[in-house]
């Protein structure tokens, strides 16, 4: 007998409905290697055209197919099917964002919170490119190599009770990219990210939970980044003459 | 009317596309920088590039030699005084990118470090572990926020090109979260939107490379390149097509069939892999053909192995393979071979563009995978791409904001009228065929299925001939597709029919090319034609669009500098 497996998406068009809704489907479920990614394509080509949700690469790095599974915030792409089966799989949108329709979520939030920490390298000087590469060593790298790993998914912030109830909270993926740029060699600008990042709805907000770092599917570790960037921001307050630059 | 109206407008939010806004800027700053994409920028698929960027950086290399290992790797079939630019500007390149930010790998006295690749000659492919794409592609998007003068159109779906009186002046976007369609004008117009490797089933690229770029300019009269130069990539994990980089074998992983023989030794002796891709998919699939590939349940595969690299190498520089074993075939490639098998991975043909980027319609540029400037020709090598969204992006941003500045503005009652035509066109043919019955989910399957079969690793008249009228076929049933959503916001059913579309005619135009190139050159292996034929094939094909199902097809010779050609052996 040909085994069966049951999806309950949200469906949501504002268009239309004043609350979301689940809807449910069955789909065949032939193969150890489908992922819930391929069960709403599945769904999508075969049994409903008008379900709406984010996906590109396929391969955990693009960062667009995040959704809550099952409640838990997760890339869709490396969901595995069988790791649920028999049991029916709920898909929802991310929680904490606005839902722009069915399982896609509005993150403009996010990226001019990304502009905000001015995620660039600054110098008081560029460097000419005919001077060459900045000698920079491995060790060097090591210092910021994790927090450079962020796809922005959101399934950090969709973690972050913090950010659920107050959406001023700068949040952990920006955080941690902040924190990507303070620490790296070639940056000079920690002073100039310093009002974003120490402003009041910024680290000071997180109550680590750290449920972030725990959701990550990259191994950043977002909850470091904060505690990192407090303990620097005081020393700032406490020493200054202590600047890094 | 009043249309958002810019110097410079970039179609895709790419490696490439974003190198050129951020040339055009850098190049006049009064410059007004628009950049359209069909998703948000750092969902482009340059995040799954993952060995690395080729640039001559190392004493012992040299331009001449990376021009040459380019060269032969094309099968001749690259522009020579194109590569010789290119290799020239790479070096540059990849240190701007040093500067903007990028963790490339580092040597002991932390110049940027290098590793070897597939038909390159010596140590010249910068890499940032294994994730090189993803963290150039962040750090040029992150640099890019910084210019004022770069306003983004984001998740924004271009479905045509605006053209009046012989020259691009903007195009027609749908913007998916409100579902209306603007016309947004331009002096200068830069297609960078990527691949079309979604026609085929099994490939490594992300559900967005469908050929967009090239599908509006060949519909606006540009004629596409070498569209049968397709690439397939030897080492793809079985079912999901996703990419185990050249790297691997870059830094010593051994490719072996079921009888545990490095097979290699039988086709590239002097190379085994790292020997270039055309050659070791091809011998791949010979392989299978002769029943010494291990079985699995989504076909035969050969085994990559690694164990001996040890834990520590891998976890330097190779992390993401062991994470995407890991996660996606549950191996430790520590412990593990990896399974393997040919897939499709770039195209080298495009949309014709010269060295600036410049196409044959006036104001339109194009730049990386969408365009084929001649750097690549029948075979890329591996690393190079990255270094041509690069060189060739920036060249593309400079020549549009310097075409912006000596070019008048678009008129806006031509541009209104346009508009408005292709949006009623996109209503009537979509958006109005709630009575169709056939579904894209379906077509589309259909068409990547045929294209693996009959546009795959070897290719003969009759699987391409059959091709061509089955194209033709699921063109018919385009004509009666059904929409079943009928919501404004969002509409993901309505942009995968308008991809479709596109595929259709890059499908098309991949097809006819081929068919028509009766010899064997570097990714095209037709085993009806397995000589290369310099005489009468030294030549790019392009392929020009008509209102009938074939398209027009013209010869231009290759730009021979240094190299003449020679018998491609390794």
């Amino acid at each position: 007998m040909e085994k069966k497996i049951t999806i309950q998406a949200t469906r949501f068009d504002p268009e239309k409905d004043r609350a979301p809704r689940l809807q449910t489907y069955e789909i065949p479920f032939s193969d150890q290697s489908m992922v819930v990614l391929d069960a709403l394509n599945y769904i999508k080509a075969h049994v409903d055209g008008s379900l709406s949700y984010r996906w590109s690469c396929r391969m955990g790095i693009c960062g667009s197919c995040g959704m809550m599974v099952n409640g838990t915030p997760k890339l869709t792409c490396n969901a595995f099917v069988r790791d649920y089966w028999p049991r029916p799989i709920v898909v929802n949108p991310l929680s904490n964002f606005p839902v722009v329709r069915d399982l896609v979520i509005d993150i403009e939030d996010f990226m001019r919170k990304l502009k905000s920490i001015k995620p660039w390298i600054i110098r008081k000087q560029d460097l000419p490119l005919g001077a060459g590469e900045h000698r920079q060593t491995t060790a060097q790298i090591d210092d910021f190599r994790q927090f450079s790993q962020c796809i922005n998914c959101m399934l950090c912030y969709a973690a972050c009770p913090v950010y659920g109830l107050n959406d001023e909270f700068l949040g952990p993926a920006a955080i941690a990219l902040a924190r990507r740029y303070n620490l790296d060699s070639r940056d000079q600008g920690t002073r100039e990210r310093l009002p974003v990042i120490a402003h009041s709805e910024g680290i000071w907000e997180c109550s680590f939970v750290g449920e972030c770092s725990v959701v990550c599917p990259k191994g950043v570790d977002p909850a470091k980044a904060i505690q990192q960037t407090k303990l620097d921001t005081t020393m700032r307050f406490v020493l200054p003459y202590g600047n890094r630059e | 009317m009043d249309f958002e109206s810019y110097d410079v407008l970039v179609v895709g939010g790419g490696l490439a596309g974003l190198r050129a806004a951020i040339a055009a800027v850098e190049t006049n700053p009064r410059v007004k920088v628009g950049l359209v994409s069909k998703v948000y920028p750092m969902r482009s698929h340059t995040v799954s590039a993952e060995g690395g960027a080729a640039a001559v950086l190392r004493p012992e290399d040299s331009y001449e030699t990376h021009a040459f290992d380019t060269i032969k790797g094309s099968d001749y079939l690259a522009d020579q005084d194109v590569v010789e630019a290119f290799v020239r500007e790479a070096p540059l390149e990849v240190i701007q990118m040093e500067h903007w930010g990028c963790p490339w790998n580092r040597d002991p006295d932390g110049k940027i470090s290098a590793r070897p690749f597939g038909g390159m000659t010596t140590w010249r492919t910068c890499f940032a572990a294994d994730k090189t794409g993803f963290h150039m592609l962040h750090t040029v998007f992150q640099t890019s926020l910084k210019y004022p003068q770069i306003h983004r159109h984001d998740e924004a779906f271009v479905t045509k090109l605006l053209v009046e009186d012989g020259r691009c002046v903007g195009v027609v976007a749908l913007d998916q979260r409100s579902g209306r369609f603007d016309a947004i004008t331009a002096k200068a117009v830069i297609l960078a939107t990527g691949g079309a490797g979604r026609v085929y089933a099994f490939s490594t690229n992300g559900n967005i490379c469908t050929g967009d770029g090239m599908a509006l300019a060949y519909r606006a009269g540009v004629g596409l390149k070498d569209m049968e130069m397709v690439q397939f990539h030897p080492t793809g994990l079985p079912y999901t097509g996703i990419l185990i980089t050249e790297a691997v074998r870059g830094e010593g992983g051994y490719l072996t069939n079921k009888d545990g023989e490095r097979f290699l030794k039988r086709y590239v002796p002097n190379k085994m892999e790292l020997g270039p891709r055309d050659i070791l998919s091809r011998a791949m699939t010979t392989e299978f053909e002769a029943g010494r590939g291990f079985e699995g349940p989504h076909g035969q595969y050969m085994h990559l192995d690694v164990r001996h690299l040890g834990e520590a190498v891998i976890d330097r520089k190779l992390p993401f393979m062991r994470e995407l074993g890991r996660e996606f075939v549950g191996i430790d490639i520590v412990t593990d071979p990896i399974p393997v098998r040919p897939v499709q991975h770039y195209m080298m043909g495009g949309v014709d563009v010269d060295i600036y980027g410049a196409t044959s319609l006036s104001g339109l540029f194009a730049a990386g995978e969408c365009a084929n400037v001649g750097l690549n020709g029948g075979n890329r090598l591996g690393s190079n791409s990255l270094s041509e969204c690069l060189v060739f992006g920036a060249a593309a941003g400079r020549a549009a904001a310097h075409h912006a500045s000596s070019a008048g503005a678009a008129g806006a009652n031509p541009v209104a009228a346009l508009l408005k035509d292709e949006a009623r066109r996109v209503e009537d043919a979509y958006l109005d065929k709630r009575g169709g019955e056939e579904r894209i989910g379906v077509i589309r399957e259909q068409l990547q299925k045929e294209m693996d079969a009959g546009a795959g690793v070897f290719r003969t008249r009759d699987g391409l001939g059959k091709l061509t009228r089955q194209i033709g076929e699921l063109r018919e049933r385009f004509e009666r597709i059904k929409i079943e959503d009928s919501s404004r916001t969002f509409n993901t059913e309505l942009t995968a029919a308008l991809e479709l579309d596109f595929m259709l005619e890059v499908a098309d135009a991949i097809t006819y090319s081929a068919l028509a190139r009766e010899e064997s050159r570097g990714a095209h292996a037709r085993r009806d034609f397995p000589e290369r034929l310099d005489g009468e094939y030294l030549k790019h094909t392009i392929a020009h669009h008509t209102d009938e199902l074939a398209p027009r097809l013209e010869y231009r010779d290759v730009h021979i500098t240094n190299f003449k050609p020679q018998a491609r052996s390794y």
